[in-house]
């Protein structure tokens, strides 16, 4: 008999705006342990938005619902702690930091994750096992992770070191936003990969991508539709090939139509 | 204001002068004339428009013209151990030398001479003769005047041709006095053609009371040779510093300033580099962490006079509460100094919005084939470099200060002796976290 699994996250009529301008209107999802959820929908959509929502970015104002995390009102929390609780996002656009080195900057996350969880810093050796580990993981550079966070990486670069940072902090859920677009065909094996090592029965992804390609790598277990803030169609993998073959046109014209 | 030092001069000139050098007295009445007619500097000048010294300046002070014992021994108090740098030390007590109790001045390369400028100006008068006051005398400026005036000693220091100082050179700062207090020094340092030394210049208070310090450091760099002058100000709040350096380079000449304020009250830097020689390197850097209600104004020229050399020069604000920054680059090029490449930085942060900064850029180009450049930034910490390490489980405080240590790296990078590079990237992360950032075994300097 199958256990009743376990909520990990909730979240219910989730409404949020930037500047005053509602993005999300309404959204709703629920994703268990062990499960893979693609978002897809069309620019402007709002999917970026959720990840920043759910990760507390402080320019997003959420005007209406509920988000919890393992039963947690997540969105009480600041951004450090919901990280430190296991939800890391991958950034559509990595951010450079010129001047704070990779391995601090590792090396801070990693304690910080640490301290938050009762557990002692990692000793040097340790860590810098763990960053060797990983590096060979994601087939990362050793250039790189002696550069100032992201300074002047390529744009496959960036990507291939959000994962490797997802590797290093090993996340519950992880939420990749458009991490696929940008790398090339062997990055793009390498970092699904880098995912699919990493997938536990005991941890989530969210995989935002405009691309049924990075599907054939990272199987989903549902495929959402995501358009003008609300996630407007769910179903299986089946409904990620259906979108590449017939566009946004007819699902916004179901959506327009009600 | 001015009234009660112009009494004090003119009733106690004689016992100025019976306290100090005649090299250095041939041009103190001109001196003091010169601050007669200027008096102290106000913010209605051109030059001091960041500078607010009026509060400071309506204290009385003391002022110590008989040259009065007192009585601190520096060398036993003071254990200013950068790990690793292993220095000459040498102290300025208030305004005078503190007599070298160490033996290392005989460990000293042969011919090098450092102690008081007092002393040597009476040992080898027509070596301090030949660039005393070369440079100060007769600027248009209150504040090198009064000093002309008033001081009767400093440090000293003459590295003969081709000479190497195989170690660092420290000058310690000491302000110790029970009463409100002023000093006046004057500092003297000539390297000659090929000579190269480096010296590190730390300012430290050490009682709860007023003080005003007002320096004027004469450098004469001659070809070839290569100086590099660090300034670390770490003073209590209830300071005024008012410093000018004054620097020569001739051809070919190396020269590398550094002058970092950690914490202070008021404090006014100004910085004059003469490259009075082709082919000279400059790179004058700085950086400012305040807080509180401090105040700093760096005002800093670099006049190229020759073709063909290059100057960099790069100073970095962190602002918080309701301190107060101000940066003037002025930056002069002769009609004939040709092919010169001269790049000028300045970049600040305002942690809040009570916090102020004013910067100026100042080019005056007359050569035509040049390469010069400035430019000037006030900004906050980058918002999205914040999530993004928050997001990554660092908390908002860390993430700060990750970022404002980051912003001040590349003037600490421009630290060449290592230790001190270690050592100070190490108080500026403790003064970043708002921890008393005194050197760790300084006894004395909080
Ligand atoms: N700072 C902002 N100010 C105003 N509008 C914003 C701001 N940031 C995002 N938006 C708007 O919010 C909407 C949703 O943006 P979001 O980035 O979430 O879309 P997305 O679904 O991720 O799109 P894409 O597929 O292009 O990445 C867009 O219309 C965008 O212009
Ligand atoms: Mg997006």
């Amino acid at each position: 008999m199958r256990p009743i699994p376990n909520i990990m996250l909730e979240i219910k009529d989730l409404h949020a705006s930037i500047n005053g301008k509602e993005i999300l209107k309404g959204l709703s999802l629920t994703v268990h342990p062990g499960e893979i959820h693609a978002i897809m929908g069309p620019n402007g959509a709002g999917k970026s938005t959720l990840s920043s929502v759910l990760t507390g970015n402080p320019a997003f104002e959420v005007t209406h619902g509920k988000v919890s995390f393992y039963g947690k009102d997540l969105l009480e929390l600041p951004p450090e702690d919901r990280a430190c609780e296991g939800i890391f996002l991958s950034f559509q656009y990595p951010v450079e930091i010129p001047g704070v080195s990779m391995v601090n900057f590792m090396r801070t996350a990693i304690n910080e994750h640490r301290k938050y969880n009762n557990l002692p810093p990692l000793s040097a050796t340790d860590f810098l096992r763990v960053m060797r580990e990983k590096k060979e993981l994601v087939e990362m550079d050793n250039k790189l992770t002696n550069r100032s966070v992201n300074e002047g990486f390529s744009g496959g670069e960036k990507k291939r070191n959000e994962i490797f940072q997802m590797a290093m902090l090993e996340p519950r859920l992880s939420i990749l936003d458009e991490t696929d677009s940008g790398l090339d065909i062997d990055a793009l094996r390498i970092v699904a990969n880098g995912v699919n090592k990493l997938k536990s029965p005991e941890n989530a992804s969210i995989v935002i991508t405009h691309y049924q390609r990075l599907l054939d790598y990272i199987i989903p277990d549902f495929v959402h539709v995501l358009y003008d803030g609300r996630i407007v169609k769910s179903g299986t993998k089946e409904l990620a090939l259906e979108l590449e073959k017939k566009g946004y046109d007819w699902i916004k014209q179901e959506v327009d139509k009600k | 204001m001015e009234e009660q030092y112009i009494n004090l001069y003119q009733q106690y000139q004689e016992q100025i002068k019976g306290h100090a050098a005649s090299v250095m007295n041939e041009s103190r009445d001109a001196s003091f004339g010169l601050f007669e007619e200027l008096g102290f500097p106000t913010s209605k000048l051109e030059n001091y428009k960041y500078t607010d010294l009026t509060e400071p300046l309506s204290i009385e002070y003391g002022l110590n013209l008989n040259r009065l014992k007192i009585p601190v021994n520096p060398y036993e108090v003071f254990k200013c151990d950068v790990p690793g740098i292993h220095s000459y030390l040498y102290f300025v007590l208030n305004d005078g030398f503190y007599p070298v109790h160490d033996h290392h001045n005989d460990e000293l390369p042969k011919g090098v001479i450092i102690g008081s400028l007092k002393d040597v100006a009476e040992s080898h008068p027509e070596l301090v003769k030949a660039y005393y006051g070369k440079m100060s005398l007769g600027k248009k400026d209150g504040l090198i005047a009064f000093n002309g005036a008033f001081a009767q000693d400093g440090f000293f220091m003459y590295v003969p041709e081709d000479v190497i100082l195989d170690r660092p050179v420290q000058l310690v700062n000491i302000m110790r006095s029970d009463v409100d207090f002023m000093a006046n020094s004057h500092n003297l340092i000539i390297l000659e053609k090929g000579a190269k030394a480096q010296l590190l210049v730390c300012d430290h208070t050490m009682d709860d009371v007023r003080f005003v310090t007002n320096r004027v450091t004469e450098v004469f760099v001659d070809e070839n040779a290569s100086y590099e002058h660090y300034k670390l100000e770490n003073t209590h709040i209830k300071t005024t510093n008012l410093s000018t350096l004054l620097i020569d380079q001739k051809t070919s000449s190396n020269v590398l300033a550094n002058v970092i304020t950690l914490h202070n009250g008021v404090t006014r830097n100004t910085i004059e580099i003469d490259v009075d020689g082709e082919h000279c390197e400059t790179l004058l850097c700085g950086m400012v962490i305040g807080d509180k209600k401090q105040q700093v104004d760096n005002f800093t020229s670099i006049i190229h006079n020759k073709p063909n050399s290059h100057s960099t020069e790069l100073f970095k604000y962190v602002l918080d509460d309701r301190s107060k920054g101000g940066f003037t680059g002025k930056l002069y090029v002769a009609r004939d100094s040709q092919k010169t490449q001269a790049y000028q930085t300045n970049k600040n942060i305002l942690m809040n919005k009570t916090a102020k900064m004013r910067t100026k850029p100042q080019l005056e180009i007359y050569a035509d084939d040049v390469k010069c450049s400035h430019g000037a930034t006030i900004g906050q910490l980058d918002e999205s470099a914040m999530f993004y390490m928050r997001q990554r489980g660092i908390p908002e405080k860390e993430a700060k200060l990750l970022l404002m240590f980051a912003f001040t790296a590349d003037v600490t990078e421009n630290i060449r002796i290592d230790a001190l590079k270690d050592r100070i990237k190490m108080l500026v992360e403790k003064r970043l976290r708002g921890e008393l950032s005194k050197c760790e075994g300084c006894v004395i300097c909080q």
